[in-house]
């Protein structure tokens, strides 16, 4: 606080030049010390108080969850040849998620028994699409998009075919690294 | 009584300076003959009123949580007096306060009031314009219901499009890395406080340049707007003109009363809407519609072709923005009269005949698989009489291959594709062998879900369908020819749950 008083006033002359109505030439550069302060204090405590709002707001992304693996359970459960519509606890819910916290995926177990996971997203806009076994198909309720059993595209919108969901399987167990929503650039 | 009245009233004018502040303001003098076309914005306001009104009411009720936000929606409706009539208020009001404020804006434009010196009210519009729109998207979020998880989901993919930022706006816009919780909280934030306060702090400044700049005169055909004289031919028009209170109010407030009481009558005759199925994501029947508003929009994702969607996407709400914005700064001067500017006109009447189809078509969605056709619609008994036993077991393969999703006969079904009553007037043989097994157009190529025998049953059922006096279409290439490229697609393929057909 010292530092105003200690510099002279004669050091400053456009302060006093500038402003010719000023009475008193020490007044003008007072004012411009305490001008520029209340900016930068200004500044400074939007800054400190700004910093952790923005930090909490944007948290979604700053945040890394540890346990994403979700358990499908035995792997008889799913006979080769077929895809079965399987329900989970999403291993990122909240603990008031309520009935959202239930997901749901494709798992189709092909005839040499290896395991591929779908989401139930369509790629064209994310509606959940539905299987049909007769005809080997999915198809999205939204805007009519296809697609194979394999998940390829087949007609439609839908810019690609079906996200997969990483899985494995161990000791016996079918498990699915899950609960983010796939979309077009993010789709593991 | 009389000067029990004026002495509390002369007490409290002391302090506030009614009589110098806001008398002069409401008595502010206005054209003469503005007549009925001026009330929309007024009319919007005071829907915007009932909004928060009816809001409040609903949220000392409404749980703004994923786990209790649907009970306490159907408590509202069926448990809580009179809360189905506040829900259905909220909800027609909030339908008015969209229709009003396109009104208000179509009026603004049409008779060029948005022209010098009215820039800046016609930008605060279009930010009023956006505040509402979003009000609108993000209570339909709050009706946590099927449509607004999946609604949500369709919101967030098509904001995962943007270019590099996509997935982080993904993240942020949800909450976390599924629809859950937290996009719950954040949709409620955004709706109670963030969008009202945004819609508030503009609309103190839109109303104070309406009442510093005044309400545009009738706009005449040959009087162009000239910065330069528009002053004084305004400021002519005012000295001829009355007080705004206490006449010119009246219609006004005779429109906004008539408004309201639409949407009483609304609400108590239709009620509110939903909330539909419950938000659980293994339900995956769920075929989601956007409210009203969107459907349009939801109609026109279907409509264009794959390559200008992310354009549709991005790029026109962006542009549409900047236009609405740039406008008073582009046409700020020159002709204010609808009838001087055709193309004003025309722009309008595009813009609400398109939107008007669009909404139709999304209402109706002609391009969404009938997804329970397969198995809720047979096909028609007269399209099965008197057929042979292959062509039986192609109806049979018509039906257990989902075809009927996609494809109306006789008016039922799904309307994706073609309706195929009559499909063998226009197709021969091989075409509709080709067809089945190539698929094109927006249908899947069926060549390795069909086996051999199930599509020459089905492509003989196919056959069976045109007019009695019609013979079918006849084609260049035989059937055996044909069938040889069956083969070779699907060379081991057995019919596993059709048995082919018997001799």
């Amino acid at each position: 606080m010292n530092e105003p008083a200690k510099t002279p006033d004669s050091a400053d002359p456009h302060a006093a030049r500038a402003n010719p109505a000023q009475p008193c030439p020490g007044r003008p550069h007072r004012r411009n010390v305490l001008g520029w302060m209340s900016v930068g204090l200004g500044a400074l405590a939007t800054a400190a108080a700004g910093a952790p709002i923005l930090g909490y707001l944007l948290s979604p992304i700053l945040k890394t969850p540890k346990n994403e693996w979700a358990e499908l359970g035995p792997v008889e459960n799913f006979p080769e040849g077929e895809t079965r519509l399987v329900d989970f606890i999403d291993p990122l819910h909240r603990p008031w998620d309520g009935d959202s916290q239930r997901l749901a995926a494709y798992v189709r177990r092909d005839a040499e028994g290896s395991f591929t996971v779908f989401s139930v997203n369509c790629t064209h806009l994310g509606c959940p699409v539905s299987w049909f076994p007769q005809s080997g198909l999915f198809l999205c309720p939204c805007h009519g998009g296809v697609y194979y059993e394999d998940g390829g595209r087949a007609s439609g919108p839908p810019p690609r075919g079906l996200y997969t969901i990483e899985s494995r399987v161990s000791e016996g167990k079918l498990a699915i690294r899950a609960g983010r929503l796939p979309t077009l650039q993010a789709p593991g | 009584m009389r000067s029990i009245f004026q002495s509390v009233f002369e007490w409290f004018d002391h302090r506030l300076g009614i009589r110098s502040s806001i008398w002069p303001i409401a008595t502010h003098p206005v054209p003469k003959g503005l007549g009925w076309f001026y009330v929309f914005g007024s009319a919007t306001l005071t829907l915007f009123m009932v909004q928060v009104i009816t809001g409040i009411c609903l949220a000392v009720v409404y749980v703004p949580s994923a786990a209790d936000a649907y009970t306490s929606l159907e408590y509202l409706n069926n448990e809580q007096p009179l809360g189905w009539l506040l829900r259905a208020m909220h909800y027609w009001s909030a339908s008015g306060m969209v229709v009003m404020i396109a009104l208000h804006a179509t009026r603004v434009f049409l008779m060029g009031a948005y022209k010098y010196p009215r820039e800046l009210t016609w930008v605060l519009g279009v930010v009023l314009l956006l505040c509402t729109l979003g009000l609108a998207f993000t209570g339909q979020v709050l009706r946590w219901d099927q449509d607004a998880y999946w609604g949500l989901g369709v919101g967030v993919a098509m904001a995962g499009r943007a270019p590099l930022i996509g997935p982080t706006l993904v993240h942020i816009l949800l909450g976390g890395p599924n629809i859950g919780g937290e996009t719950l909280s954040r949709f409620f934030g955004l709706h109670v406080f963030v969008l009202p306060g945004l819609l508030i702090a503009t609309l103190v400044p839109h109303l104070y340049l309406v009442v510093r700049q005044g309400i545009s005169a009738r706009p005449k055909p040959g009087q162009p707007v000239d910065p330069a004289t528009y002053q004084a031919e305004y400021d002519a028009e005012l000295k001829a003109g009355e007080p705004f209170f206490p006449h010119d109010v009246s219609r006004d407030a005779i429109f906004s009363a008539l408004t309201v009481l639409v949407v009483f009558g609304l609400a108590v005759a239709f009620g509110p809407k939903g909330p539909g199925g419950p938000p659980d994501p293994t339900i995956i029947q769920a075929e989601p519609r956007p409210d009203w508003e969107f459907l349009p929009l939801f109609a026109l994702l279907a409509l264009t072709p794959p390559e200008m969607e992310t354009a549709i996407m991005l790029v026109m709400p962006v542009v549409g923005i900047a236009i609405l914005v740039l406008l008073p700064f582009v046409s700020g001067k020159g002709e204010r009269s609808p009838r001087r500017r055709p193309i004003a006109v025309l722009i309008i009447l595009v813009f609400f005949v398109s939107y008007g189809v669009l909404a139709y078509m999304g209402d109706k969605a002609p391009w969404s698989p009938q997804m329970d056709a397969w198995s809720g619609q047979p096909v028609p008994i007269a399209m099965v009489k008197q057929l042979s036993p292959q062509e039986l077991q192609g109806a049979v393969v018509f039906q257990n291959k989902t075809c009927r999703n996609c494809h109306a006969l006789d008016g039922t079904g799904g309307q994706r594709g073609p309706d195929l009553t009559l499909v063998a007037n226009r197709l021969s043989n091989s075409e509709l062998i080709r067809q089945v097994l190539q698929g094109g157009g927006n249908m899947p190529a069926y060549g390795k879900q069909l086996g051999p025998a199930e599509v020459e049953a089905l492509v003989a059922f196919l056959e069976t369908l045109h007019e009695a006096d019609e013979r079918p279409v006849r084609g260049v290439e035989t059937s055996g020819a044909a069938f040889q490229t069956v083969d070779s697609v699907e060379s081991s393929a057995a019919a596993p749950d059709v048995p082919s057909s018997k001799p």
